[in-house]
């Protein structure tokens, strides 16, 4: 299997310009991820997809993830082995990330994590889609697209997918506060109202 | 159900012509026998001929991810039971396995077997409801369905003796599995095993060359491997057209390297192909079935000092899946050192495979739309979660 | 053409050999039990396995519901309960003090889903999987929460439905007695013995 830090390398080779930078994650699955620029995403995928040596010509799963701004806790830097995540993370404002997981069939290697962030968390949220270059992505980016409202720039059908249309805001963020129950008895009510938030 | 004028139609590239066709738009569901569910399919029909065909999903949509994310990572194993409700105990397995990676869990060998058991069982009895399900979609309800289910209440038996539930099994644990098997149920797990060919061959005899049947699917919803690749197809569907691509294999998760066993694989994409492989996967999975059986081992069932309850990942991500029977069930899940997943994604193989229905569908006669819908094998627990 | 290179025999042949399958199944299913697997319902029930689960419900020792109740009302299932279906409060003495015992404990069964998480996350063994399943009530909402005293099943009850699981429970709680007996008896004969010397 390649590592994340070598398809970056190799990709740089081919297209030095392109932002990429890698994620490390330090829990025990070893799942580094590649964080991609915008603007360079399409590029980017489309040479993951195609290079003879990497062939990811299988995207599958995409999701988004919701990352509030949060009070920074440890300053990035002083953060102690295993926490880097979070150091880094919370040093960022506020963000939507999509997150892909590639492999291929082809070579049968994989999964090479791609993610992808909005420049913040309210009017910035355009990110491009990659439905182009995996059509697989098509129901997944319009699901991110209903519960998390990022809006994917050339995907072809961009609706809601799980909710209805009329649906307003999007249940996935962390600040959705759902409605509260209405049926339920009442020693219950609490609980359970409390759980969906 | 209303007629609509082809110029309305003429932007998206769909009808045209003179001034005397007439296109039909047909929305068929969620209420239809023949949906597996509540599901919703808006046709564009030109006399029979399917010219344009969108999904609507979400009739069943509960958030579970939401769900999930607020509450601990023990309480959500019954509520993946309850995604793909025929297969409950792979949704377990797929859920443990994802955990077990984020938080570096080993699992005892004896676990892995059982697992290995339950999950070939599990595809069994999804499969053989598939044929039934597939016969009732082209008409012939009742006969085969009758012989699937009958058959398959073997396997619930067995599921629940072992785990107590019938369907909802709720049996996997982070780091093993509930509970030891009752005194028996391996005896009688190999009478099953043992009982299962008649009943494959008995299947095969009444549908493999059966001209209605070979009529109905042969040629119909084909899908070329490139495609099928390139839509993130997974499962049998997509080794129906060829690409040989088993995660089991690939991945070789669990002890699956340890059993020898075959991939069958599809030539022409069809839904026939796709009836054919399914057929073929379940005496491959007899074959597993067998070499585990004899081979279980003595052990533990579940690693000694796992917290099952309460417990905190470290910080990370992991995505993680299986071979389920429908295809790759991935479980994408972020840690932040809490007791509670900061996201947890399923990625769930129905919802996917339907990326290609339309394409399977067009050109097509309304009465195959059904058909093809049935070879794909969704479970609407799963699509809309 | 594809549809002819199925064809062996003659065309029909393949209709043929589905119908002797059917003849088979109806002559079969009136002496073969593997080809009629069902029973007529009401009247006739298929035996439960041990193992087969419904709804919770509370186990109490001896013959009072009152007092033998095991449940302490730690809320550990309460928590833990992934449809949020149970609701306890704790009883409480004259003075307020919180007593560890439940004074209500209620389970809305019609959101419990019945996946035992909550026998299984008890430290006491108090609550256990019901086999019953005939739950239905005419009005949704007071006939479908048990209360405790719907909830409380004697011991025996539990050893009816569920042998094994049962005897192991008893067994492994009398061991945990003797052991506390045998720790109290200790500490009282080295209480005796320092008091002994201290005099
Ligand atoms: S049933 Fe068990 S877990 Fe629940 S409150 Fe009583 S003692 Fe605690
Ligand atoms: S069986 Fe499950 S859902 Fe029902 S009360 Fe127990 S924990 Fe809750």
């Amino acid at each position: 299997m390649i590592s994340a830090e070598q398809i970056r390398e190799h990709v740089l080779h081919a297209r030095p310009d392109a932002g990429l930078e890698l994620i490390s994650n330090l829990c025990p699955s070893c799942q580094d991820s590649l964080l991609v620029a915008a603007e360079d995403a399409v590029e980017v995928a489309r040479l993951l997809r195609d290079d003879p040596e990497l062939r990811l010509d299988y995207c599958s799963n995409v999701t988004g993830v919701d990352w509030p701004e949060r009070p920074v806790r440890t300053p990035p830097g002083s953060a102690p082995a295993g926490q880097r995540m979070r150091a880094e993370v919370a040093a960022r404002p506020g963000c939507f990330e999509v997150v892909y997981h590639l492999f291929s069939m082809s070579l049968k290697h994989g999964p090479v994590v791609l993610r992808m962030r909005t420049e913040n968390r309210s009017d910035r949220v355009r990110l491009p889609s990659l439905t182009p270059i995996w059509h697989s992505a098509e129901f997944q980016e319009r699901e991110v697209f209903d519960l998390y409202g990022i809006r994917f720039d050339g995907h072809p059908d961009l609706r809601r997918l799980l909710m209805w249309e009329e649906f307003e805001g999007h249940p996935m963020r962390k600040d959705y506060l759902p409605p509260a129950e209405d049926d339920v008895r009442e020693p219950f009510a609490a609980a359970r109202n409390r759980m969906v938030q | 159900m209303r007629l609509v004028e082809p110029e309305g139609f003429g932007a998206n590239g769909v009808g045209g012509g003179d001034g005397d066709e007439r296109l039909l738009e047909l929305s068929m569901g969620p209420q239809h026998p023949s949906t597996h569910g509540v599901f919703r399919m808006n046709v564009v029909l030109d006399g029979e001929t399917v010219v344009r065909l969108q999904p609507v999903f979400g009739y069943l949509h509960r958030n579970h991810e939401k769900i999930a994310e607020s509450q601990s990572y023990l309480a959500s194993i019954p509520y993946t039971d309850r995604l793909d409700y025929f297969c409950s105990l792979s949704n377990n397995w797929a859920y443990v396995r994802a955990v077990e990676t984020l938080a570096g869990i080993p699992v005892p060998e004896r676990a892995e077997y059982i697992r290995v058991i339950l999950a070939e069982l599990t595809r069994l009895q999804n499969h053989t409801v598939f044929l039934g399900f597939l016969l009732g979609d082209m008409g012939g309800w009742g006969t085969a369905l009758m012989y699937a289910f009958r058959q398959r209440e073997e396997i619930l038996d067995l599921f629940e003796a072992l785990t107590g539930s019938r369907m909802m099994c709720n049996y996997m644990r982070f780091g093993g599995c509930r509970c030891e098997l009752p005194s028996g149920w391996m005896e009688q797990a190999r009478a099953v095993v043992a009982g299962y060919p008649a009943f494959l061959d008995e299947m095969e005899q009444l549908l493999v060359e059966n001209e209605i049947l070979v009529a109905r699917t042969q040629g119909v919803g084909v899908v070329s491997a490139e495609k099928a690749v390139n839509a993130g197809l997974t499962g049998p569907i997509l080794r129906a057209a060829g690409v040989d691509y088993d995660i089991r294999k690939v991945d070789r998760y669990g002890i699956y390297d340890r059993f020898s066993y075959r991939v069958p694989l599809g030539e022409h994409g069809d839904t026939y192909d796709r009836m054919m492989i399914r057929l073929l996967e379940m005496r491959e999975s007899l074959k597993i079935l067998q070499q585990a059986m004899a081979d279980l081992p003595e052990g533990p069932i579940l690693h000694s000092d796992v917290q099952v309850r309460n417990l905190c990942p470290p910080e990370g991500e992991a995505y993680c899946r299986v071979e389920a029977p429908k295809g790759e069930l991935g479980f994408y899940l972020i840690s932040d050192n809490t007791a509670r997943p900061y996201r947890y994604r399923i990625r769930p193989p129905s919802l996917i495979n339907l990326t290609l229905l339309e394409e399977m569908s067009l050109g097509m006669k309304i009465a195959d739309v059904m058909v093809i819908l049935g070879s794909i094998d969704i479970v609407l627990g799963e699509v809309d979660r | 053409m594809k549809l002819l290179k199925h064809i062996r025999f003659l065309p029909g042949s393949g209709i043929l050999k589905g119908m002797l399958v059917t003849a088979r199944n109806l002559i079969g299913s009136y002496y073969d039990p593997r080809r009629l697997r069902t029973v007529r319902y009401p009247e006739e029930r298929l035996p439960l396995p041990e193992n087969s689960r419904s709804v919770p419900f509370l186990v109490y020792d001896g013959d009072d519901a009152e007092t033998g109740l095991r449940c302490v009302a730690c809320h550990i299932c309460e928590t833990e309960c992934p449809a949020r279906a149970i609701h306890i409060v704790n009883a409480c003495d004259k003075r307020g003090k919180v007593l560890k015992r439940p004074h209500r404990f209620e389970i809305d069964i019609s959101a419990c889903m019945g996946c035992q998480i909550c026998s299984e996350v008890c430290p006491f063994d108090a609550i256990m999987m019901d086999n019953a399943y005939n739950h239905a009530a005419f009005e949704r909402f007071d006939s479908l929460t048990l209360t405790r005293e719907r909830l409380a099943k004697p011991n025996a009850y539990f050893h009816r439905i569920k042998p094994t699981e049962a005897a192991e429970i008893d067994s492994r709680l009398a061991a945990d007695r003797s052991r506390m007996e045998e720790r109290r008896r200790k500490k009282e004969a080295a209480n005796a013995t320092h008091n002994e010397s201290a005099r």
